[in-house]
């Protein structure tokens, strides 16, 4: 259409359209010569600018002097020069080694990064650990970047050289072999056959020498007991998953007796059920008679307390009745435990195991009666193959510390050990180790001991050693270093060579034992690689050998019935070691001093636990700290009140006390080792009567958990009894329904969400609570893979632990669940005095509608295609809304910085123990919330390494750290949308069975799955039909 | 002017003149100040310091220094918040709603009731930076455009609406008060005798003139403030309490917290009116503007809402029987009867038996009476923010994680800041600027026809009837 209006123009050269006009018509001040030549340069140029770039100049002078002040500092990486062959940055290399300490012993996996060991994990070729790995086997890396240990030789208190030491050592060793005096090599258990070849030829060379064995933790009696029934000094090896019913007096053998992890791995295994068709429907029954409520007894489907003057007598009782004979009473509640467990083991012959936790010879010689009367020997118990777990002798370890008084040694080299600490005679030793002519340590540190000595000559970390263990009979593992020495240690084995005059290369000494000894010299290049490799060798068991006649019964009979008594009615003390503490070697290692110990949850100290009808006579409440007194020896200590500690009865833990040990352990509680009683010289753990005062004191003791029951929460607790269970897979179970005006629904079937979509996976776990023994190995492993801080003793009783997975543990109440008055909720929540013990490992729900995401202000945390609860800490403000609306509790809060701060002066505070972090994971700062991410680094790689390869990832090589960790397979971690994941199978088993999902009622709809809990346990006719009818009227 | 009723009881006492207004609230501005207020204000900054000091620790060191725990993630904190919003609520119902429903009492208390919602929304604001675990970052909570990618904030969560409700509520609330300075700050400005002050309160004063434009702007702005605010006045709290309903928590998730949470605030918020106005009807002897009848009103008010907070107490007892739900019911009686049942009584006897006292009109007329159970009333709403937030998040789902809070010299120290930040406003406010709104008490003045002889102006009303001398002078 033709323009009608009429045209205006600014000037001539408008209308001419001069070229000069043209090439200006966009300059508001028409042709400006000047401007041609800014054209195309920086406005930065200093070359006149216009009007218009006026600003932006302004603007960016502005923003480049802000920028110059916020400079960030710079922080110096140095490449590699040469790039070691087989390190590349950020992939990790795995090494096969062995753990292997004061008688703990696994196969391991260390994962190492740019050359640094970051994280432990069980190697399942071994059929000994079977990929179990303890929560200490996982906390002993901290020790390896301890910032505490020696670095290097001392002579006294000064620091020395090697060359002086050695010839020094060399030339007092001579002398006193020389004129005939008597050297003492001291350990505890060596389980490496090469070490004893060591310290063989070291005595080969000065024949004065004597190997001294001591455990802390000694089961010398058992060893004694079965040379005396069977001519058979050893420990010999257990098979829980072949007995239908095991007792177990005052035997922790879930937690600290001889080898855990091996027998919970055993122990689960005939415990484990499924719901699918023709599933195992069918679990051993446990009964534990014991005086501290353990780990194992938690565990147990019946447990009776008993006090530690009746231990002996149980035995015997036990055996009397199973062999028809009339016993003591020893009274009622005991009495019928006792008569059911043996009916179940009369019934249960050939598949039944009795073990005894006493180091007193007689009560085992009658527990080995009582095996061998129910045929355990061949099946449950196998003579043919000893473990060497426990090697220690209590008689000549007592014999070497009269020597030592005596002035009749010449030389003392301590390996491994710390016995003026942890030996019950370390006082004694304290004061006459100094007089000796030469004494050496290899301890790490200068501790009790070692500081004592003249020389300390540190043997370095296992993580930086050679060496091999053999286990048990016949099945050997090697150990090799996965990180150069850091300090300048030397191994104890080439020590004990460099002073016996051979070569000291103690690599090349176990290849030649290994070649000699167990490999064999064909092909043994071949054969040593793959050893390294695999990190074990099995030869296998020897035939199964059952026993005969148990000799010596009856004098071990009439010694039980002398020394132990039906009803005592003093306070008796008795000493057990913890789960995580153990015998407090590794008291510098702040995650184990964090560790919260299975049944009390208490961490960072040692206390007294006493019954709660036992608090009430004595007037003690929780805190309260008491003055015990045993014979002559005087203690004070906090009291924690313990449902399930028998009446009359003062547990404390050993392992605590430490007095140079390094910031961590010093100080943490009270040394209970020199409380042992020596009975006939065996170590015994039972104190004896004592006296008890309150001094009026109090000591908090930290407990990550404090409240003791599940307040009958079926929502979060699901149990049943096996009998329910066999008659219905979903027995215990619970459904709530909720009322609507369209009549009754499933919570599941109302909601406001969408959900998310998971079109390529869906990660998820399946927790078995009837597999969880609750021995928190997943704790500390999940605590090393994802770099979560150590907070302190304090900052625990404030509740602020950061663990991103914890175990609760409920125990049961008297009170009528179904009882919602005033009353009753208060009732509620006083544990029974004997209860029931439920674990129950918690970490991030991964919810599908998770409610912690709707309330962050700035979405710091999200969920993820593949149904992970995402946190994104650089974007956390810190409001800890998340946290509230968490209806499971998980989120933790960085309520302080807690590296680089001297108020937290654990690993995080030196560079040596920062050494320890993943790095693929981030420390977080303070003000920011964190959880678990369910190992999203390890989801990440594993899909990355698929991708490489072109292929889905395949189930199994994606696992998180706790269920990597979990001994007894009770974490299962798969993807829920790969069907034939091990995951995804188990829970279309038990999706009509035994799944549940934490507070299904307000379907937050986790990604993890529960299954219940089931008791071996006889149905209590009249509760079931109070149960049923309750049933029918369902939850609302 | 409207035509009142004789029988209408006159809003200013005293038979005070346009000018006995003018120079009675202007000579507080213009003189020295008293002695009283010296005292006073020094302490009020010694508070403020002691408080920033503990502040300043709590950034320094991190949240840790606070009794909070991994169960207890808020306590005194919002708390605090929700008390000072709460408090920040009587200023705008009085100037807003009051200002629609025609109520000319409010004129002698909007000014200062407004002063105190603006600082008391200031100090509520002070807690949402302090909460935060890394506060530099507060920004983040704002749809700002940024560098961080795709990243905004998240609008499903109540918190982002707090941030949006509290500043729309403190950006009304400052124009509303200021618009209503100004023919005040005009009225000083004309009076000012040095260049300083005059130079001051001119620039205030935005060149008001008085004519009747700028009355008719000023009534026009006033109106239209009002309708704005009045809105805000239900929603902020609304907000605040969606915070707790939205969320799974037994104990917060109810949906009857936004009136219920509304009807505290107010009552909490003239309590404070109370507490600040009976001490400077004191100290500025503004006895005739500030009546019985002022008192008697706002306490009535705070009968009514304290009521309202009463049954809505019983009400959430009611559904958490009625609802048969397990966790829900267990807070309640938790409330009650669990390890912080001190709190929740507190709560109870503050705020529901307290203010029924006011049924008596002796008590409700009494100034000691008024002022101690106005005391009573905050403290027992600061209690009930307290069993809210505490007692249902320390026993909520899972029983492993109960856990028990209790307070560090921080909490309490940061509490004392916002007190310290809060008195230091006031003062300042009270000194500098006009405490009573001079414009339109003087509109309100002639609000009776009656006419006073000279001998019984300044007589109370009620002494007035009571006495039949008066009683014929006044028919």
């Amino acid at each position: 259409m033709e323009n009608q209006t009429k045209r205006y123009w600014k000037g001539l050269e408008e209308l001419r359209n001069d070229e000069t006009f043209v090439k200006n018509a966009h300059n508001e001040f028409g042709s400006f010569e000047a401007n041609d030549s800014t054209q195309y340069k920086s406005i930065v140029d200093g070359i006149g600018s216009d009007r218009r770039d006026f600003l932006k100049v302004l603007g960016f002078g502005l923003a480049a002097v802000s920028l110059a002040a916020c400079d960030a500092p710079v922080k110096k990486s140095i490449p590699y020069l040469n790039k070691p062959t087989d390190t590349f940055p950020s992939i990790a290399d795995w090494y096969a080694s062995t753990y292997a300490e004061g008688g703990d012993y696994a196969s391991v996996l260390v994962k190492t990064r740019e050359g640094r060991p970051i994280k432990i994990e069980g190697n399942k070729q071994s059929s000994v650990s079977k990929g179990g790995v303890s929560a200490r086997a996982h906390a002993s890396l901290l020790a390896l970047y301890d910032a505490e240990k020696l670095k290097g030789p001392k002579k006294g208190e000064a620091d020395a050289e090697w060359d002086t030491v050695d010839k020094e050592i060399s030339a007092q060793l001579a002398s006193i072999a020389a004129k005939g005096g008597q050297i003492r090599i001291v350990s505890s258990s060596i389980l490496s056959p090469s070490t004893k070849a060591v310290i063989a030829d070291f005595t080969a060379k000065y024949p004065t020498t004597q190997h001294i064995t001591y455990d802390v933790n000694s089961v010398a009696g058992l060893v004694k007991a079965n040379g005396d029934s069977f001519g058979k000094a050893i420990v010999p090896s257990y098979d829980f998953s072949k007995a239908k019913v095991i007792v177990g007096l005052s035997c922790d053998f879930l937690g600290s007796w001889i080898a855990p992890h091996e027998y919970s791995v055993q122990y689960v295994a005939g415990r484990k059920l499924n719901s699918g068709k023709g599933g195992k429907k069918d679990m051993s029954r446990h009964y534990q008679f014991e005086t501290t409520m353990s780990l194992t007894g938690a565990n147990a489907d019946y447990r009776a307390a008993v006090k530690p003057s009746q231990e002996g007598l149980v035995a015997l009782a036990l055996y009397n009745k199973l062999s028809g004979k009339g016993g003591t009473s020893l009274g009622a509640d005991v009495d019928k435990v006792l008569d059911k467990a043996v009916a179940n083991l009369k019934a249960a012959q050939g598949a039944a195991l009795v073990v005894s936790g006493s180091n007193d010879p007689n009560v085992q010689v009658v527990v080995n009666a009582i095996n061998s009367a129910l045929g355990a020997y061949g099946t449950s118990i196998d003579l043919g193959t000893p473990v060497y777990y426990r090697q220690g002798n209590d008689v000549a370890m007592n014999g070497l510390i009269d020597n030592v008084k005596a002035g009749s040694i010449g030389a003392v080299i301590l390996y491994g050990c710390n016995p003026v600490y942890d030996h019950p005679r370390g006082a004694e030793l304290k004061e006459a180790l100094p007089k000796v002519e030469l004494s050496v340590s290899f301890a790490d540190r200068a501790d009790e001991t070692s500081s004592l000595c003249k020389y300390i000559t540190p043997a370095p970390h296992y993580l930086e050693s050679w060496g091999d263990a053999e286990p048990k009979a016949g099945f050997y593992s090697l150990q090799q270093p996965a990180i150069s020495l850091i300090y300048k240690t030397r191994q104890a084995q080439s020590s004990l060579l460099k002073w016996s005059g051979a070569n000291p290369d103690f690599y090349t000494y176990l290849r030649n034992y290994w070649k000699a000894n167990i490999l064999g010299g064909e092909n043994f290049e071949g054969t040593w690689t793959k050893a390294l490799h695999d990190g074990v060798v099995e030869k296998g068991a020897a035939a199964a050998a059952s026993a005969g006649a148990v000799a010596g019964l009856d004098a071990a009979i009439a010694a039980v019935t002398a020394s132990y008594k039906a009803s005592a009615t003093g306070l008796e003390v008795v000493l057990y070691e913890k789960v995580g503490m153990g015998t407090g070697a590794l008291a510098n290692n702040p995650w184990l001093q964090e560790f919260p110990e299975p049944v009390t949850k208490a961490c960072w100290d040692n206390y007294a636990s006493v019954s709660q009808k036992t608090a009430k006579e004595l007037g003690l409440s929780q805190d309260d700290v008491v003055k015990i007194e045993v014979k002559g020896k005087s203690v004070e200590l906090p009291v924690l009140i313990q449902p399930g500690q028998a009446n009359g009865t003062v547990s404390i833990a050993i392992g605590y006390g430490r007095e140079k040990a390094g910031k961590s352990g010093n100080g943490v509680g009270v040394n209970m080792y020199p409380f042992i009683q020596n009975k006939a010289g065996f170590a015994n753990f039972s104190v004896g009567e004592a006296t008890l005062t309150k001094t009026g004191d109090s000591h908090k003791i930290a407990q990550t958990q404090t409240h003791e029951t599940v307040m009958g929460r079926r929502a979060v607790m699901q149990e049943a009894r096996l009998a329910e269970y066999q008659k219905d897979s979903k027995a215990g179970r619970y459904f709530p329904h909720v009322s609507t005006s369209e009549g009754i629904k499933s919570p599941t079937e109302i909601t406001l969400w969408d959900g998310y979509q998971k079109p390529n996976h869906s990660w998820g776990m399946a927790i078995d609570l009837n597999s969880c023994t609750g021995c928190g190995a997943c704790v500390i492993s999940c605590q090393a893979e994802n770099n979560v801080s150590v907070v302190g003793r304090q900052e625990v009783i404030n509740r602020r632990e950061m663990h991103w997975i914890r175990i609760d543990r409920y125990y049961s109440s008297d009170a009528d669940v179904m009882d919602k008055s005033l009353s009753g909720s208060k009732a509620l929540e006083i544990a029974s005095d004997n209860p029931e013990v439920v674990f129950q490992p918690l970490m991030c729900q991964h919810c599908g509608n998770a409610p912690c995401e709707t309330v962050c202000p700035v979405l710091a945390t999200t969920h993820s295609t593949e149904g992970l609860n995402q946190m994104a800490y650089n974007r956390c403000v810190g409001t800890r809304y998340c946290a509230n609306n968490c209806p499971y509790k998980v989120r933790r809060f960085n309520w302080f910085k807690y590296f680089d701060n001297d108020n937290f002066d654990f690993h995080y505070n030196n560079d040596l123990g920062k050494m320890v972090i993943n790095p693929d994971v981030t420390v977080r700062s303070r003000g920011v919330i964190e959880k678990c991410s369910m190992c999203v680094q390890r989801i990440q790689e594993g899909k990355l390494n698929a991708k490489k390869e072109r292929r889905r990832p395949v189930d199994g090589e994606i696992v998180t750290a706790c269920a990597q960790s979990c001994p007894t397979e009770a974490i299962v971690f798969g993807d829920m949308n790969d069907p034939a994941s091990k995951l995804s199978k188990l829970l279309a088993e038990e999706k009509e069975g035994r799944a549940f999902q934490m507070l299904e009622e307000i379907n937050v709809k986790p990604q993890i799955s529960y299954l219940t809990k089931i008791r071996n346990k006889d149905v209590d006719a009249t509760k079931a039909a109070a149960k049923e009818a309750h049933a029918e009227h369902g939850g609302h | 002017m409207h035509v009142t009723s004789p029988v209408r009881t006159p809003l200013v006492t005293g038979g005070k003149t346009y000018a006995d207004v003018t120079e009675d609230i202007c000579k507080q501005v213009e003189g020295k100040p008293t002695k009283e207020w010296k005292v006073a204000f020094v302490i009020s900054l010694a508070v403020l310091a002691y408080g920033t000091v503990c502040l300043f620790w709590t950034w320094w060191e991190g949240l840790g220094v606070w009794g909070l725990n991994k169960t207890v993630g808020w306590a005194w904190d919002i708390t605090n918040f929700v008390w000072w919003v709460g408090i920040g609520h009587a200023g705008t119902l009085i100037s807003a709603i009051l200002l629609l429903f025609r109520q000319k009492w409010r004129t002698s208390i909007n000014r200062a009731a407004e002063a105190m919602t603006i600082f008391a929304v200031l100090c509520a604001a002070s807690f949402i930076l302090m909460h935060m675990g890394r506060p530099w970052l507060a920004y983040w909570a704002l749809p700002l455009p940024n560098t961080f990618g795709s990243l905004w904030v998240n609008f499903n969560s109540p918190l982002v609406w707090d941030v949006f409700a509290i500043s729309t509520y403190f950006s009304v609330s400052c124009l509303f008060w200021y618009v209503g300075l100004v023919p005040d700050l005009a009225t000083i400005r004309d009076r000012a005798q040095n260049k300083v002050s005059k130079y001051i309160y001119g620039v205030l004063s935005l060149g008001w003139n008085g004519s009747a434009r700028t009355w008719s702007r000023y009534e026009y702005i006033s109106l239209i403030l009002a309708g704005l605010s009045t809105p805000l006045v239900l929603s902020v709290h609304t907000i605040v309490s969606m915070d707790f309903a939205t969320s799974v928590i037994p104990g917060w998730h109810t949906t009857i917290f936004p009136p219920y949470f509304v009807a505290g605030a107010i009552f909490s918020g003239f309590a404070m009116v109370q507490n600040l106005m009976l001490v400077t009807r004191v100290v500025y002897k503004l006895e005739d503007y500030i009546t019985f009848e002022h008192i008697e009103s706002m306490n009535k008010i705070i009968t009514l809402t304290g009521s309202i907070v009463g049954v809505a107490y019983l009400t959430e007892f009611f559904i958490a029987w009625y609802s048969g739900v397990e966790y829900e019911s267990y807070a309640f009686y938790n409330r009650m009867a669990g390890p912080y049942w001190w709190a929740y009584w507190a709560m109870m006897t503050c705020n529901v038996i307290s203010p029924q006292l006011f049924w008596s009109r002796k008590i409700r007329r009494s100034v000691k009476w008024t002022f101690f159970i106005s005391v009573i009333v905050n403290i027992g709403m600061w209690f009930e923010r307290f069993v809210i937030i505490v007692t249902s998040l320390h026993r909520d789902y899972i029983p492993s994680s109960w856990a028990m809070f209790s307070p560090t010299m921080f909490d309490i120290g940061d509490y004392i800041f916002s007190f310290g930040f809060f008195f230091t406003c006031f003062f300042l406010f009270s000194k500098y600027l006009p405490v009573i709104n001079m414009a339109e008490v003087k509109g309100v003045i002639k609000s009776t026809s009656e006419k006073l002889p000279l001998k019984v102006s300044g007589v109370s009303k009620a002494e007035r009837l009571a006495s039949p001398a008066y009683k014929k002078d006044a028919e």
